[in-house]
């Protein structure tokens, strides 16, 4: 029996998720953690699409996809940090984040993903517990028309009561805008002057999931405020 | 890359989809309209034949959690038939598992929707 065409583009299936092969983040929110998709998430599921016409830009969606890979944290917009793996975006590799939870947050939440496919024309991530979003999100390229597009697409819902407070609050529009700076970044970087991204929200299911509401529990909102709070006390008793 | 084909047939409130080829964000008009015309039809509980596929990728598995929350909404079951240890895995993985009932056959399907 030969091996199915996208046997290696998969991760391998984790229970628990270790986040060793990750240098430099303050903080490791990830390992011990269990991944959650949108049936496991809380709110609202939407699926948010952003795409940028890559318009006189000579390069394949496989060249795209490289380059997006290979640099995926320098296209972060500037206040947020995305600590890749060492072995770089690859199946089966845990990335680390810092990011503002919403807008003018005083702490950033910590959390991190796990690459669950990858190939030559797209890449996708999945979030873990505590997450703020239960999610996946693909980021693609495709050739359309004679012009390579560039994409990144959610299917995400929030994780717990209090993150879909949150999104309604001005998370989610600050979540859209960051995915819009990315794709910005992401073709200044290739070569336009000019890119205009487009951007596509669909609601794919208005019910809340309210089983998920325990979901509280692995917050990395909390768990990050109590970490950054008491890193005082935990300083100064470290010292004694 | 193949292109998807959905072959469905019904046996009074269950609905078979035979999908053959690659799965993938391209395949969205066969999958839904199949699921589509399955609801339709008075369907309680589609079965996915997963025997023919030949490729998924992760736009795939976005079309199946879509899927789901479909049959969610209009009081249906999900099941799905004939994956490889290699589709089951990923099934496991993105636990989409904890949701779609999986089995091994049509007849097992057939055992596990008349209980």
């Amino acid at each position: 029996m030969t091996a199915p065409r996208d046997d290696g583009n998969w991760a391998q299936p984790v229970d628990r998720l270790s986040a060793a092969g990750v240098s430099g983040a303050p903080v490791d929110a990830v390992s011990g953690k269990r991944l959650s998709g949108p049936l496991q998430g809380f709110g609202q599921l939407w699926q948010k699409t952003f795409r940028v016409p890559l318009e006189g830009i000579e390069l394949s969606p496989q060249e795209v996809i490289a380059t997006w890979k290979a640099s995926f944290p320098t296209f972060w917009p500037k206040d947020a940090s995305f600590y890749a793996p060492l072995a770089g975006i690859a199946p089966g590799e845990v990335a680390l984040l810092d990011v503002s939870p919403v807008p003018g947050a005083p702490v950033k939440l910590s959390t991190g993903i796990l690459v669950v496919y990858a190939d030559d024309e797209s890449f996708t991530f999945m979030t873990p517990e505590g997450h703020m979003l239960s999610a996946w999100i693909t980021f693609s390229a495709a050739t359309e028309d004679g012009v390579t597009v560039a994409q990144a697409q959610a299917l995400e819902r929030t994780s717990d009561p209090f993150d879909e407070l949150a999104y309604k609050l001005g998370g989610s529009r600050m979540n859209n805008r960051f995915w819009e700076r990315t794709l910005e970044n992401l073709a200044r970087h290739l070569g336009m002057s000019e890119p205009a991204v487009e951007t596509r929200i669909v609601c794919i299911d208005r019910h809340r999931q309210w089983r998920q509401a325990r979901n509280v529990r692995h917050s990395a909102t909390f768990r990050t405020m109590r970490l950054t709070l008491t890193a005082p006390i935990r300083k100064l008793t470290s010292r004694r | 890359m193949t292109t998807t084909t959905v072959d469905r047939a019904q046996v009074g409130e269950v609905a078979i989809l035979r999908i053959a080829g690659d799965v993938t964000s391209a395949s969205d008009a066969e999958l839904t309209g199949g699921f589509g015309a399955a609801l339709d039809a008075g369907a309680r509980a589609v079965v996915l034949d997963f025997a023919a596929m030949e490729y998924m990728n992760s736009g795939g598995i976005g079309l199946l959690v879509t899927l789901l929350v479909r049959a969610q909404r209009a009081g249906a079951r999900l099941l799905a038939i004939g994956l490889s240890d290699h589709y089951r895995q990923i099934l496991s993985l993105t636990r989409l598992d904890e949701a779609i009932e999986i089995l091994p056959d049509e007849a097992a399907a057939m055992a596990a929707v008349a209980r």
